[in-house]
């Protein structure tokens, strides 16, 4: 397997507001990430709010600069954001939101969208663009009445898919999706994620897969990473890290997955908020809501270590064939 | 034909509604729901956008704008709510029926203190004033797990997390002893480590004060959580009701046993999604018929003649199908 996209110790940090008085700390949003994106394959990047799981997918596409650490797409550096090499390999790398309606211009129809990648990036000519754009709403399955409409006469599902057929136009060789089926009801996710599934597959793409939503990222996903605090905490196959979690917050969000015909007892309630990213706590970010803490995850930041099945976990308690439940 | 819930007519139901419709502008949304809830017991309510979970609790309670038609009866402990005076229905909002939303951070006022929104609750609903309501404030932060609950009564809204606001409009539910809460969609917007906090603060205080809970949700698995009993709404009407484990474990109607199967699985192998084709009719253009049999598989020309009516599957479990056997 090839490398399309890797990340090699990358951070992103954002520097705290300047006062009169004072200054805020900075911000390290993604602290130290190393990861890699194999060609036709799915990563699924999980974890809560501010735990910089969208800082990394904008890093990942180029439209941030690391602040440390390197990125490279097919094995050269990442250009910098809005260079001519830039804009150019944007036409193979592409970006899927959760608001398929704020992706969207409302004053162009959804032929006159998906085709606009093609114009942008120069491929072929009035002709060859329109066949290319019948085709692509066939690949998305939108029947092609709805090419001339405007995205506000479309439902949910059929603005995904739009927004899925637009990104597909330049034939991306990296799809990064950040939530994007979050907002759609249970029987619509179902078709979308179904497609997004049949897509990659076809054309061999690599994807990026940024969620919330454990159930989903598992359906889609070969690999994933557990992120927490900008810091990935557990990384590994998607089957071993999702039905058998060692780091405790994986764990937590794993038993925190509500599912119907599982009791609620089995779930591991973590307590206080997800931590603030400018008041990182010391040690291991996790160690004051774990519930297997020890005194030493208030001192030492735990590294990401190889686990005998291959996966990756950065606790001080996983060991080689221990069950941290007992 | 038995409503909801009528069957274990030894108690007294709380709150029963009967045939409660509602249109805007004349397009229907809710198209007869009959539903009751006993003292004490947990109801959940699941469907797609659209399906009327939410307006039936807002019809019921009065909350529709003026343009909304509400027919049909909604009996609290034998008082009728609808076209009730507005003093009325003053006394129960936040009195005997409490309700908390998705969106705790704008259900609460920016510019006033969280305490004083809930000494004002107490104020209008048990006529505390002063160091009286002041200290049950306290008490009822604690309650609900506010850490620092006196320094918590002087934040401001912007100033907690979406999980502590949460907290505190269940803080304010409870400051008016309800016998009902009905919470819609109380965890959507929060993280997953933060959804299992409020749903345990949510079971417990339903069993801690021996009140009924409505849980309005479209993730079947946060209320196969908490609910004992539940029902499906599609298109404006009840489709299927019964007991948590009959509707999870042996659902009868197409459409709630194509809910399940479009859900992701946490174990077990992994299989294809099994899509429900197309989507939620447009209430303005309904057919005549059963609502959900242009999307249905097992759906045949004797579909399209009229509405099928609930049917006893087994016990309190009932489908509205044709296809389920008299």
């Amino acid at each position: 397997m090839t490398a399309l996209l890797r990340l090699d110790a990358v951070a992103k940090i954002y520097p705290g507001q300047r006062g009169l008085f004072h200054k805020a700390p900075d911000v390290r949003a993604v602290d130290g990430v190393s990861l890699v994106v194999e060609a036709g394959r799915t990563l699924g990047i999980v974890g809560e709010s501010g735990c910089g799981k969208s800082t990394l997918g904008r890093l990942a596409l180029g439209l941030e600069r690391p602040s440390e650490g390197l990125v490279e797409f097919d094995g050269a550096p990442m250009p910098p954001p809005g260079s001519d090499a830039w804009r150019r390999l944007r036409a193979r790398m592409q970006l899927v939101f959760q608001d398929p309606l704020g992706a969207l211009d409302r004053r162009l129809t959804i032929a006159r969208q998906i085709e606009e990648p093609l114009v942008i990036h120069g491929i072929g000519d009035a002709a060859a663009r329109r066949a290319r754009v019948a085709q692509l709403l066939i690949d998305v399955g939108l029947g092609e009445n709805l090419a001339a409409r405007h995205p506000h006469a479309l439902s949910g599902g059929q603005r995904q898919r739009a927004v899925l057929a637009r990104a597909l136009a330049t034939d991306p060789a990296l799809l990064v999706c950040d939530e994007p089926v979050s907002a759609l009801d249970v029987s619509i996710q179902a078709q979308v994620v179904n497609m997004l599934i049949d897509l990659q597959k076809a054309r061999g793409i690599a994807m990026m897969f940024i969620s919330h939503d454990l159930k989903v990222v598992r359906q889609v996903s070969d690999t994933v990473a557990v992120m927490y605090l900008g810091r990935i905490v557990e990384q590994g196959e998607a089957d071993q890290v999702l039905a058998a979690p060692q780091h405790p917050y994986t764990r937590a969000l794993v038993s925190a997955v509500p599912t119907p015909g599982r009791t609620a007892r089995e779930r591991i309630v973590l307590v206080g908020d997800p931590p603030n990213p400018a008041a990182r706590p010391s040690g291991c970010a996790f160690h004051p809501r774990c519930p297997v803490a020890i005194a030493a995850c208030a001192v030492e930041t735990p590294t990401l270590r190889a686990m005998p099945d291959g996966r990756s976990v950065a606790c001080h308690l996983a060991q080689p064939n221990m069950d941290l439940a007992a | 034909m038995p409503a909801f819930g009528v069957q274990s007519s030894v108690m007294e139901n709380l709150i029963s509604i009967r045939g409660l419709t509602v249109a805007f502008d004349g397009v229907p949304a809710l198209r007869g729901i009959d539903l009751d809830v006993q003292p004490g017991e947990a109801v959940g309510l699941v469907g797609e956008s659209g399906c009327g979970k939410s307006v039936t609790w807002l019809a019921a309670l009065g909350l529709l704008p003026g343009h909304a038609a509400v027919g049909g009866s909604v009996r609290l402990g034998g008082q009728e709510l609808l076209g009730a005076p507005a003093q009325t229905l003053d006394k129960v909002r936040g009195g005997r029926v409490a309700m908390i939303f998705q969106d705790p951070a704008s259900a609460l006022n920016p510019v006033i203190r969280v305490g004083r929104q809930v000494e004002e609750a107490l104020r209008l609903h048990r006529g505390l004033t002063g160091a009286a309501a002041r200290a049950e404030a306290r008490r009822l932060f604690e309650q609900v797990g506010i850490p620092d609950p006196a320094g918590r009564l002087n934040s401001f809204a912007h100033e907690m997390s979406g999980g502590q606001n949460q907290r505190v409009m269940i803080a304010m539910a409870l400051a008016g002893r309800p016998d009902l809460l009905i919470a819609d969609e109380p965890t959507t917007a929060l993280d997953a480590t933060i959804q299992a906090q409020i749903l345990d603060l949510l079971r417990r205080v339903q069993q801690d004060h021996g009140m009924a809970l409505v849980l309005i949700s479209h993730d079947l698995g946060v209320v196969a959580d908490l609910c004992s009993k539940v029902g499906v709404m599609y298109a404006g009407r009840m489709i299927e009701h019964g007991s948590a484990e009959q509707i999870f474990q042996s659902p009868s109607h197409p459409y709630t046993r194509g809910l399940l199967a479009a859900l992701p699985e946490m174990i077990g192998p992994r299989r294809r999604l099994e899509a429900i084709q197309g989507a939620v009719p447009n209430p303005a253009d309904m057919l005549p018929g059963c609502a959900f049999a242009p999307r249905c598989t097992q759906a045949g020309s004797d579909c399209d003649a009229g509405t099928p009516d609930l049917r006893r599957v087994a016990g309190g479990h009932r489908a509205a199908c044709l296809r389920i056997a008299a």
